[in-house]
């Protein structure tokens, strides 16, 4: 058996015993995070970590959050934020009641990034935004909201680049090594696990990001996720993607019109 | 050089620090029906989103685009990793893109290419290592070695910073030690077969 068999026989296997399906993700970045947690944890083949997984539901759930994490940081690709700012905000602005879904909301460094955004144009107090992740370890950290202080320098440029209108300190206290977001940022976000690859659709949003999920799936499982969220956006809802993802290869392509290109919003508007 | 190369498939290119004319040096005198892809990771700051594609597409025959996920690749091409990802090879020679932590402090990183690259092409493949000031590619070159693939250095001594390919070397998978000339001169030759 060739290691790419070995290694769709594996997935295939999870699938079966513990319904999480990795069998439609992009198969060289699933590869290299698998070959980090076995050697980190000193297994050498495919088939010994197969049996180690069928074996101990414990292992299992490390395994599970060790290869579904995602890195992101605070206002990354600051362009795009500010792109929302100015693209975005004042649609939303119309809404009563704006409903913003974060999928793929990982360590939560984007989602408090969106708040920080909305309070600053005066709209969180009458926002809810639903962040959600596959990872429930990613989403605890995400609700604790506490980041290490090393991340703040770069944070602080990524902030001020993206047209923050305040202090980005204003936004959290420091402790020893860590920071606390300021919990004001927090009322009304609701975070919740939720599988882009396997459930459904559960409201219906003004925005929807769904940013550097994408490049982790293949072609089929990318337009299944992007018919998803076409179908948990509202008429003339606005979706963001990563800036190296596309909606080109998506049967739903037509569906949508560009607001800014190269920061990748879109607009469902068929 | 046995039969085994004698199908080379793609070549894979890491470079840091001086890269710009380092790459210069080697791409622009490559035909435009040069018949392999060439892949390169040149680090780069994360908010630089296409500088480096125009530069070089402005001095080269051959033609340069950014790397796109699921992009199919093909020959007569130079593909550059995007600045803030990672830049992955698929079974069925496309590329994958990927956000997660930086390796050796870089990302895109040459390592996660040239490994990615290495489990694809096998023996098919050429890895070479430019100019920069730190480590990176040194385990992606020992990758490429073990699976049978021709690894390159450029020369330290010829190099604007040369402690990446010094550290590729001293890993002991370097097949070929070379100038920048030299390296041109032996795509060529490769192209030609």
């Amino acid at each position: 058996m060739t290691d790419q068999e070995e290694l769709k026989e594996l997935l295939e296997c999870i699938r079966f015993a513990y319904g999480y399906d990795f069998t439609e993700y992009a198969e060289a970045s699933v590869k290299r995070r698998i070959d980090h947690f076995m050697s980190s944890n000193k297994i050498v083949s495919l088939g010994a970590l197969g049996k180690a997984l069928l074996r101990e539901d414990a292992f299992f759930e490390q395994f599970i959050l060790e290869i579904t994490v995602n890195v992101t940081e605070m206002f990354r690709d600051p362009d795009f934020y500010k792109s929302l700012r100015e693209n975005v905000i004042a649609r939303l602005a119309t809404y009563p009641f704006i409903k913003v879904w974060i999928a793929g909301s990982s360590t939560g460094e984007e989602i408090y990034s969106i708040a920080i955004l909305l309070k600053e144009e005066g709209l969180l107090e009458r926002s809810v935004i639903y962040a959600t992740d596959i990872n429930q370890k990613a989403l605890q950290t995400a609700k604790e909201g506490v980041y290490s202080l090393g991340n703040m320098k770069n944070y602080t440029t990524n902030y001020l680049k993206a047209g923050g209108k305040n202090s980005f300190s204003d936004y959290y206290t420091a402790k020893y090594d860590s920071v606390l977001l300021d919990r004001s940022l927090k009322q009304n976000i609701v975070f919740a696990a939720h599988n882009l690859a396997a459930d459904k659709s559960f409201n219906e949003f003004q925005l929807v990001l769904c940013r550097n999920v994408l490049i982790y799936f293949n072609q089929q499982l990318q337009n299944k996720v992007i018919n998803l969220l076409y179908e948990s956006l509202c008429p003339f809802g606005f979706l963001a993607l990563g800036n190296k993802e596309s909606l080109l290869f998506t049967d739903k392509r037509n569906m949508f019109e560009d607001v800014d290109k190269k920061e990748r919003i879109f607009i469902k508007t068929g | 050089m046995s039969d085994k190369h004698l199908k080379i498939e793609a070549v894979v290119v890491g470079v840091s620090a001086g890269g710009l004319m380092a790459l210069s040096g080697i791409l622009t005198e490559l035909p435009a029906a040069f018949p392999l892809p060439i892949i390169v990771v040149q680090h780069r700051s994360k908010d630089e989103r296409t500088v480096l594609e125009d530069v070089l597409r402005s001095k080269c025959k051959i033609r340069v685009k950014q790397a796109d996920e699921k992009e199919k690749i093909e020959g007569g091409m130079v593909y550059i990793a995007p600045a803030g990802y990672h830049l992955l090879i698929e079974a069925n020679r496309s590329f994958s893109l990927s956000c997660d932590a930086p390796v050796n402090f870089s990302r895109p990183s040459i390592d996660v290419l040239f490994e990615s690259a290495a489990e694809v092409y096998e023996t098919k493949l050429i890895g070479v290592i430019l100019t920069g000031a730190n480590k990176d590619g040194a385990a992606g070159m020992q990758a490429i070695k073990r699976r049978g693939g021709i690894t390159i250095a450029q020369n330290p001594a010829s190099a604007l910073f040369p402690a990446m390919p010094r550290a590729a070397i001293d890993t002991g998978c370097v097949y070929y030690i070379l100038k920048l000339e030299e390296i041109k001169n032996f795509l060529l030759e490769i192209g030609k077969n």
